[in-house]
């Protein structure tokens, strides 16, 4: 069995490398052969951009207008909050069933302190947070050092902390929240710089990311030169920067003409940001990879797998309970069944954005473009005035086909060995 | 005239790259039981995949001829049709179910409507536990059985098949004295009913007292068959012919100058996760700085878990033992206090738990010592690659960059991956197991001038080898090891391949 490792290849890498290395370290600006090495990767940005003009398109340009890109953000961005928890679940190899009924408890609890007992609107949130974390340290435990299976354990927290939600709320609805706890989810940052039915503020935000989003990349370029790795030829680094540019001052363009910068979006920038680097750079992101890549080889390299474990679900409670208060604050109560199906939607994101079933594989960025592509999706044939039943067949086979794309790259990858 | 039930006739296989059965041939008589030596990788179980159908008529070279007539199996099914049935080495039984429902599966005794009569099967299973000697209720799930007595449910599913050749791969491997002193009794008692057997064996007395003709088998080739009746036919005989080969693989040179000791083990004993045996018994040994020392054993002889019990405990349950580095006791309770302690551990099987074989050099190199790269929890990715880079050109990885995929590379390339992995902790012991497995001659000479270069850096080097010549080759003292005792410690200069040989399959005589 060993023997099909065998020194099948130890010709050819002898050969190539030198050659190909000249080419790498020249900069490569066939634009074909990059998106061939990425395919997987940038598979999903092709499918987002085709989908988003697709509506643009058939809705006469209305899915792009201001008011609806707010609307997007502000609709869809506690999935996304989730899907940045899942796919570190995902990419550990487990799952999490249970952000549904978590983002629903938190909610609740939020929702009996402020509404019933009148607390301030920053104590809800805490509790709501502390609750997550609790949650998280429920299950990591079970999971991490009881062994038991992430799904066995998370389908148990779907009915334990639905059943708990109905307990806080005394199987009611509580509504409504003070205007300062709706403001997370529907406030916005208007006016602060701005004249009439524009947001220059909105405007400078934007040119801070892009700025930092070039800066950084060119600081990632200038080092990866340094140490000799392989970059893109620099017109090309220029047209990646100046697309980004353009669609993001797009975007804070249009924001800026609607109502201003959502106070989500703020948010939700920030947790993106910060759980990139964390996947990307940190010890423990690495380590999230390592298991989720080769459980075996991880445990045998010393990477301590039981705590890993348990604090990837510590933080999905955390991200949760963000996802809780979001959500509670937009819908401005608590109900009994809210965030029904929040877990799917999560998951599909996670591997919609490239996460792949075995574990191992899978980035932040992914999952928010998977989760973006799911709701431009579902908005577009909103306002297409597609029938609901559709729309689910529809999402159903998007995550079909993505997960399938994965499996398909995999055995092409495979078979080329 | 002689009846033989199975001719195999030039077999030749080849894996890509290697050719792992040339022109081998093999003749069993009928009512025989015929046993097959050679060393690990010999080719001994390839054969015996060839001829059960494993590897299907077509993917190999040669002809089968069974009960006088050529055979193209093209899967198990196949040949067990015949009355050709293996039993592997790892049992091949579900845990779960019953005696009766494991000796039945996929064979189940239909009643009326296509249902299982179970009646019919309990009794026929009881019928067969007897025939084999096996006093256990037949609705007994098998998990709860101990090894030897699961063989013996896999040899009464074999008598249900109608065996009339029976495989046995390494059959007492796993068992005690009692159990295998039974298996060995019960295969005469087939004997004599006409069922004829090829066991694969390393015990070697066990072969001695039990087989008629024995086929040695060494790097894929046939070397002789030798009939058991004969006068000056004994263990040291069949040593001979396993490892009668010369030296043509080539070893660097390299000058010994050991210094003080660097890892001392003592009493170290182990038992199996899960069953109640021995796995490591009373260990002892040492290796000093500068200096390589190799394992020997066969298959089962305990090496590996020798070795993954001490690197952190990660095999088995510590019973009792001390390990010393550098003269200090060391409690290594986990992987990574044994990584802080100086010592490392390459495993033997590296695609499946040395390399997260999805991931690029870079991300393998540093995986055991992210630490060193990070500050307050934060990767330096540029360090990262510098310090694969200098893997890369150090040990020669052929690679396109340092984010190339592992999973893509050559295995000698792999091994030179972990092997850097494992130099960046920094280690003061380097516990090497199969360092060269699977990967071809060019890259062992690689993977050796490697490990030169670790002990003149003042290293201590410990490697696991199935391949004599290999420990011959590279070591400074060989330790051998049977059934997880140390059998014996010899200098290089006084060792040869027949002695070591005559260590490794000393077995418990010496004990009881």
């Amino acid at each position: 069995m060993t023997r099909t490792v065998g020194p099948e290849t130890n010709e050819t890498p002898a050969e190539v490398p030198d050659a190909q290395q000249k080419a790498l370290h020249a900069g490569t600006s066939d634009l074909r052969e990059l998106l061939a090495r990425n395919l997987r990767q940038s598979g999903i940005y092709v499918a987002f951009f085709v989908v988003v003009v697709l509506f643009a398109i058939l809705t006469g340009g209305t899915s792009l207008s201001p008011g609806n890109i707010t609307n997007i953000v502000l609709q869809y961005s506690y999935v996304l909050v989730l899907a940045i928890g899942m796919v570190i679940v995902i990419i550990a190899g487990h799952i999490d069933l249970s952000v549904g009924s978590v983002v629903a408890l938190t909610g609740a609890t939020s929702a009996v302190l402020v509404i019933r007992h009148g607390a301030p609107w920053w104590v809800g949130m805490l509790a709501a947070i502390a609750v997550g974390i609790a949650v998280g340290v429920w299950q990591g435990f079970w999971v991490a050092y009881v062994g038991i299976p992430a799904f066995i354990v998370t389908l148990a927290g779907m009915l334990i902390f639905r059943g708990l939600t109905l307990q806080v709320l005394d199987n009611i609805s509580l509504s409504p929240f003070t205007p300062e706890y709706q403001k997370v989810s529907s406030g916005f940052l208007n006016g602060l710089l701005g004249g009439n039915g524009y947001d220059a503020f909105t405007l400078l935000i934007g040119a801070l990311a892009v700025a930092g989003y070039a800066v950084s990349g060119f600081r990632t370029r200038v080092a990866r030169i340094r140490y000799k790795q392989p970059v893109e030829s620099f017109p090309l680094f220029i047209a990646r920067v100046v697309v980004v540019a353009a669609v993001v001052m797009y975007f804070a363009w249009q924001l800026a003409h609607a109502r201003g910068l959502p106070i989500v979006l703020i948010i939700l920038g920030v947790l993106i940001t910060v759980y990139g680097m964390i996947t990307k750079r940190s010890v423990f992101g690495r380590q999230v990879y390592a298991i989720g890549g080769n459980l075996a080889a991880a445990t045998l390299s010393g990477v301590k797998v039981k705590m890993v474990n348990f604090w990837i679900f510590v933080n999905m409670g955390f991200l949760a309970a963000v996802a809780g208060i979001i959500y509670s604050s937009r819908s401005n109560g608590a109900q009994p069944a809210a965030g029904q199906n929040f877990e799917l939607d999560a998951i599909a994101a996670a591997f919609i954005g490239g996460a792949a079933v075995t574990g191992g594989v899978g980035t932040v960025a992914g999952a928010m473009v998977g989760g973006l592509l799911v709701a431009v999706l579902s908005n577009g044939m909103q306002l297409q005035g597609v029938d609901q039943s559709i729309q689910s067949v529809i999402k159903g086979l998007i995550l079909l086909l993505a997960v399938a794309f994965d499996v398909y790259n995999k055995r092409r990858a495979g078979s080329s060995r | 005239m002689d009846d033989y039930i199975l001719e195999m006739r030039s077999i030749t296989k080849t894996f890509p790259g290697v050719k792992a059965l040339s022109d081998v041939s093999l003749a069993v008589r009928r009512g025989d039981v015929h046993a097959i030596c050679g060393e690990n990788g010999a080719g001994k179980s390839t054969l015996m995949k060839v001829l059960s159908g494993v590897y299907p008529a077509g993917t190999y070279d040669g002809e089968i001829v069974y009960d006088g007539a050529v055979q193209k199996f093209g899967s198990i099914r196949d040949s067990e049709h015949v009355g050709i049935v293996i039993i592997h080495q790892e049992l091949a039984l579900v845990p779960y179910l019953s005696i009766a429902e494991n000796i039945f599966l996929g064979n189940e005794r239909k009643g009326r409507g296509g249902l299982i009569d179970w009646n019919k099967a309990n009794a026929d299973a009881a019928a067969l536990l007897h025939e084999v000697g096996l006093d256990e209720n037949p609705v007994t799930p098998v998990g709860t059985l101990g090894v030897g007595k699961q063989q013996l449910v896999e040899i009464a599913k074999a008598l249900s098949k109608d065996v009339k050749l029976l495989i046995l791969d390494e059959p007492t491997a796993a068992l005690n004295d009692n159990d295998s002193a039974h298996l060995l009794d019960l295969l005469r008692r087939l004997r004599d009913r006409g069922i004829t057997s090829i066991i694969i064996s390393h015990k070697l007395n066990e072969i001695v007292a039990i087989a008629q003709h024995t086929t040695i088998i060494r790097d894929g080739q046939t070397v002789e068959t030798l009939d058991m009746s004969a006068p000056d036919v004994d263990t040291d005989r069949i040593i001979r012919g396993m490892v009668g080969r010369d030296l043509e693989s080539y070893y660097p040179e390299r000058e010994s100058h050991p210094g003080e000791e660097v890892l001392r083990v003592e009493d170290w004993t182990v038992k199996h996760p899960t069953q109640d045996r021995f796995v490591v018994d009373h260990a002892a040994f040492n290796v000093r700085a500068g200096e390589v020392i190799g394992i020997a054993g066969l298959m089962g002889a305990g090496r590996t878990e020798l070795a993954m019990s001490i690197f952190g405990r990660s095999y088995g349950r510590y019973v009792e033992g001390r390990v010393f580095v550098h003269g200090r006791e060391v409690k290594a309770r986990s992987v990574s206090e044994a990584i802080d302690n100086g010592i490392a551990y390459a495993t033997e099987d590296r695609k499946k738990y040395g390399l997260n074989l999805i991931e690029d050099i870079r991300r393998n190199v540093s995986a055991a010592a992210l630490g060193k790269l990070a500050t307050r929890g934060w990767v330096n990715g540029n360090e990262e690659t510098k310090v694969a880079e200098d893997s890369r050109r150090d040990m020669n990885i052929k690679a396109p960059s340092v984010s190339s995929i592992v999973g893509k590379l050559s295995g000698g390339n792999q091994q030179k991956v972990v092997l850097s992995k494992w130099l960046f902790t920094d280690p003061d012991v380097l516990i090497l197991d199969e360092p060269t497995r699977g990967i071809d001659v060019g890259a062992k000479y690689e993977i050796y001038t490697i490990i030169n270069k670790l002990v003149a850096a003042g290293k201590a080097v410990i490697v696991i080898s199935s391949e004599l010549p290999e420990l011959l080759g590279i070591c400074d003292r060989i330790y051998t090891l049977s059934a997880g005792r140390i059998t014996g410690e010899q200098p290089v200069r006084e060792a040869t391949q027949e002695s070591l040989m005559k260590l490794m399959t000393k077995e418990r005589e010496l004990a009881s």
